[in-house]
């Protein structure tokens, strides 16, 4: 991008950070995974991250296609994996900010077990998922997040399983950081990334997000803006769903922020310990 | 003693250490293949039979010596030594010692030894006299590896001492010496009594 | 091949810790793995050697996570290893295809053990051979080293490495549990005195920057991660600016590619040995620790008066044909395959020898090693005519 003088506008800001030569993208019209990049850039704009040393990871799904239309490092890497691929990345170079994208099938299904262990770790990486309960890509399958009772197209008769809460596992594993925002909220979702990139530690933040194509067609919302209203009518704040029955919230999407803590972070223990190391000389070969 | 075909400069030596798991066989062959590859020179390779479980069940451990540059086949096909520590070891192996080849046994638990051998058979009760004269059964590998240098007679005491010490942990030196020559003065005493001499002078 | 000089550092070493050193010495300095029998000697030793150079261990929750992990270090610079055994290797196969296709150098570390499943965990087998080769699904390229020594095992990771380095291609190192455990004495070389080689990389702005545009020997220089860059690295198919396309001329062009430049380097990264090929009639042609048994066989029938030779080969993959043909003197009446499984690399000699002789292979699958007798009977064999394209099962 050429030197811009004086104040740029939105969209000029947007452009420092998206490869506009791989647009359009490929999503489908009404998906509202191009207001979460949108909010993801925005993010990046207001926190000022060096866009030469901030390297962005994600998975396979429609989500993870995001790193395409982004003007960093990017990585698009195996379905439910792009956690272990960050994990390398920021603990072989720490001073990279290091984010990964993600979907819900990526992050709670196959790469479930990378989740759970990245939080664990507390390792520096940012962590967004776009949560549409649903796996788009290949046609509208249920998900790990997929409402009980909701159709998907291996649920015709109507699912059978409980959904997971992606916070509550996300902070039961030891994230630090953990918030839920939607693509309707918009605001408040470029806060929670904001915060999130600026958080030291394991940061998540899930977006509720729509897939009107599969998602809002099989169970019977009849449009986009319909879809997204629908994720509106059902969300509530955290202090508003403390007022509802564990049944009532079982219906609900609470949004705002569950986990901000401080603790050790595993890259700087990392580099603590490699001066330990260095420091013992019971090694005749150390370097 | 061990009828050692070949001399320093032509030598092939295959050494079979088996008992029960947790005997010490592994490091004993390590120590061994240390003594032999460090201290004296030679090629030697050590490899080991794994079980599942670290402690029990059978155990073997190899170290084949060589004079030449490198040992092409990795494991013992016939001992010329076999360290029995079991009876299971010693019922299982004690038929593939070479002819003139050797066999020495643990004999606080090897108590037939009525299986034929083509080997000398030199019964010694290591584990007790790691008990009784050291304190302590576990230093019976290391008893058992004095005993091995009195019947190899490749190995030189300080090269064995030498190897035993580099892999104890610190503070058990003094006993593992005094293991180490427990178990070469009683298989001394049994080599003296058998009237065998080797036919080949090795340390030339 | 000369990895190895002789300097006053000898040392009784394991296998899999000769792996680990020959590691350090070629640079590496990222492991990510998970513990598996016969391998986890390489994560020990690597967790307390690593961080005193400066480099990094992470035990991963997985084995797809640990070569995922290694991915991601080599893509910031670091010259990366993970280490397992047979069924943390079937649970790698997807991302080493991804760093086929994405070109990012890695080295595997397989430990064989006898399989399938869980098998016997610590008894040796060369089971895996197929596996590396074909293991990840789709036309990929890939480079299998198998040593059969410790001093090999050393040797070769280095040779590794710098294959890895050079061509930007996952490299595997095929030991078997018997090489990996079996403590050998081995002069450690002096570091400076070993060839390591460094990746090419990319240069120059990023305006215009073609990150996956090859120079002539079909190698594109890398674009790490963290140097002003920005580009774009993906598993799906990619023209020269590194995204996504599907062209159908791009896609033929990438993956033969792929192979070219393997099949470019193809004399130089093939490492075997020869003894007594000149005037043989048998030629025995194994790898890893079948070739250690194999060798005494071939010295025992030379006593016996047998012609005999052996080809030990220590590059598996690319399958080395050419020296196979060139193994084959004008006296070979016979070839002979002893490997640890049913019968896999025998299919790749029988296809370089041609007919030119009867190949038969020597099957062993007890999860012991061959014993030199085993092959001697089957040069015996051979020589009085008692062989021929039968497929010969042993033990």
């Amino acid at each position: 991008m050429p030197e811009k003088t004086g104040v740029m506008t939105a969209e000029e800001k947007a452009r420092e950070h998206i490869r506009m030569q791989n647009l359009p993208h490929i999503w489908c019209p009404g998906c509202s995974n191009g207001i979460t990049t949108r909010a993801i850039v925005r993010a990046f704009e207001e926190t000022g991250v060096d866009p030469d040393k901030t390297v962005v990871v994600s998975g396979i799904g429609c989500s993870s296609r995001t790193t395409g239309y982004l003007d960093f490092d990017t990585l698009h890497t195996t379905h439910g994996r792009p956690l272990a691929f960050a994990t390398g990345i920021k603990l072989a170079n720490p001073e990279l900010k290091v984010v990964v994208i993600s979907g819900d099938g990526d992050t709670a299904a196959i790469g479930g077990n990378h989740f759970i262990h990245a939080a664990r770790r507390n390792i520096d990486i940012t962590h967004i998922c776009y949560n549409n309960s649903i796996y788009g890509m290949t046609g509208g399958q249920y998900s790990p997040t997929t409402h009980l009772g909701d159709r998907a197209t291996t649920a015709p008769y109507g699912h059978l399983e409980r959904e997971f809460d992606l916070c509550e596992l996300a902070q039961a594993a030891g994230a630090t950081y953990v918030a839920r925002g939607t693509a309707y909220h918009f605001v408040p979702l470029v806060n929670y990334i904001k915060k999130a990139l600026k958080h030291k530690g394991f940061s998540f933040v899930e977006v509720i997000s729509t897939c009107p194509v599969y998602y809002g067609r099989l169970n019977g919302i009849k449009n986009a803006p319909d879809h997204l209203q629908w994720v509106a009518d059902r969300s509530v704040t955290v202090k508003q769903a403390e007022k509802l029955t564990a049944e009532e919230r079982a219906q609900k999407y609470v949004i705002g922020e569950f986990v901000q803590k401080e603790a050790p972070e595993y890259v700087e223990n990392y580099m603590r310990l490699i001066e330990s190391a260095r420091g013992d000389n019971g090694d005749r070969n150390q370097k | 003693m061990i009828t050692v075909t070949g001399t320093r400069s032509n030598l092939h030596v295959e050494v079979r250490l088996a008992g029960t798991g947790g005997q010490g066989q592994v490091l004993g062959s390590i120590i061994l293949a240390e003594a032999a590859g460090i201290h004296e020179g030679y090629t030697v390779v050590q490899t080991q039979d794994y079980g599942p479980e670290s402690r029990g069940g059978a155990s073997k451990a190899e170290v084949v010596i060589s004079s030449d540059d490198e040992v092409d086949y990795p494991k013992v096909t016939i001992p010329d030594l076999l360290v029995a520590m079991s009876q299971d070891a010693f019922n299982k192996y004690c038929g593939d010692v070479k002819k003139g080849g050797a066999v020495l046994v643990d004999a606080s638990w090897v108590k037939d030894t009525s299986k034929p051998c083509p080997g000398k058979v030199y019964s010694l009760p290591i584990t007790e006299i790691a008990r009784e004269q050291v304190g302590k059964t576990l230093a019976a590998n290391v008893v058992a590896l004095g005993a091995v240098v009195g019947v190899l007679d490749i190995i030189s005491y300080d090269s064995m001492e030498k190897a035993v010490l580099a892999r104890v942990p610190r503070g058990t030196e003094d006993l593992n010496r005094k293991a180490l020559r427990a178990g070469y003065e009683a298989v001394r005493q049994l080599v003296e009594g058998s009237k065998l001499h080797r036919e080949t002078e090795v340390h030339t | 091949m000369n990895a190895m000089v002789e300097t006053q550092n000898i040392r009784m070493m394991q296998g899999n810790e000769a792996v680990a050193e020959g590691a350090l010495a070629a640079g590496c300095r990222f492991y990510a793995g998970y513990p598996i029998s016969p391998s986890s000697e390489i994560a020990e030793i690597l967790s307390a050697r690593l961080p005193r150079f400066g480099g990094r261990f992470i035990q991963m929750e997985d084995e797809i996570g640990s070569v995922a992990a290694i991915i991601g270090a080599s893509l910031t610079g670091a010259k990366s290893m993970t280490a397992t055994s047979g069924p943390g290797f079937s649970l790698m196969q997807e991302n080493l295809g991804y760093a086929s296709l994405a070109e990012i150098p890695i080295v595997i570390v397989n430990v064989m053990r006898v399989g399938p499943s869980t098998g016997m965990p610590t008894s040796p087998s060369q089971g895996d051979v197929m596996q590396a080769r074909w293991g990840t699904h789709g036309d990929h390229p890939v480079v299998a080293l198998a040593p059969s020594s410790v001093k090999e095992s050393f040797q070769l990771t280095v040779e590794a490495f710098n294959i890895s380095e050079e061509l930007r291609v996952p490299v595997i190192l095929l030991l078997d549990e018997v090489i990996g455990h079996m403590r050998e004495k081995v002069l450690l070389p002096d570091p400076g005195s070993l060839r390591v080689s460094e990746r090419k990389k990319a240069s120059g702005p990023r305006e215009g920057l073609l990150p996956y545009k090859p120079d002539a020997d079909g190698v594109p220089p890398m674009a790490l991660f963290g140097q002003g860059h920005r580009c774009h690295v993906t598993g799906l198919y990619h023209d020269e600016r590194g995204f996504a396309s599907s062209s159908p001329a791009n896609a033929s062009a990438l993956i033969r590619r792929l192979h070219d430049k393997i099949e470019m380097a193809k004399d130089r990264i093939t490492i075997t040995q020869g003894v007594g090929l000149d005037d043989a009639e048998v030629v025995v042609v194994a790898y890893g620790s079948t070739a250690r048994a194999s060798l005494r066989a071939v010295k025992d029938a030379r006593e016996k008066g047998i012609k005999a030779g052996l080809l030990k080969l220590m590059t598996i993959w690319p399958f080395p044909a050419e020296r196979v043909k060139a193994a084959l003197g004008p006296k070979v009446k016979h070839v002979i395959v002893p490997e640890m499984n049913l019968g896999q690399l025998v299919g790749e000699v029988e296809r370089a020898v041609y007919g030119a002789a009867p190949v038969t292979p020597v099957s062993k699958v007890s999860g012991h090693l061959f014993q030199p007798v085993e092959v001697l009977r089957v040069i015996e064999d051979a020589v009085a005519d008692r062989v021929g394209f039968t497929n010969r099962r042993g033990g």
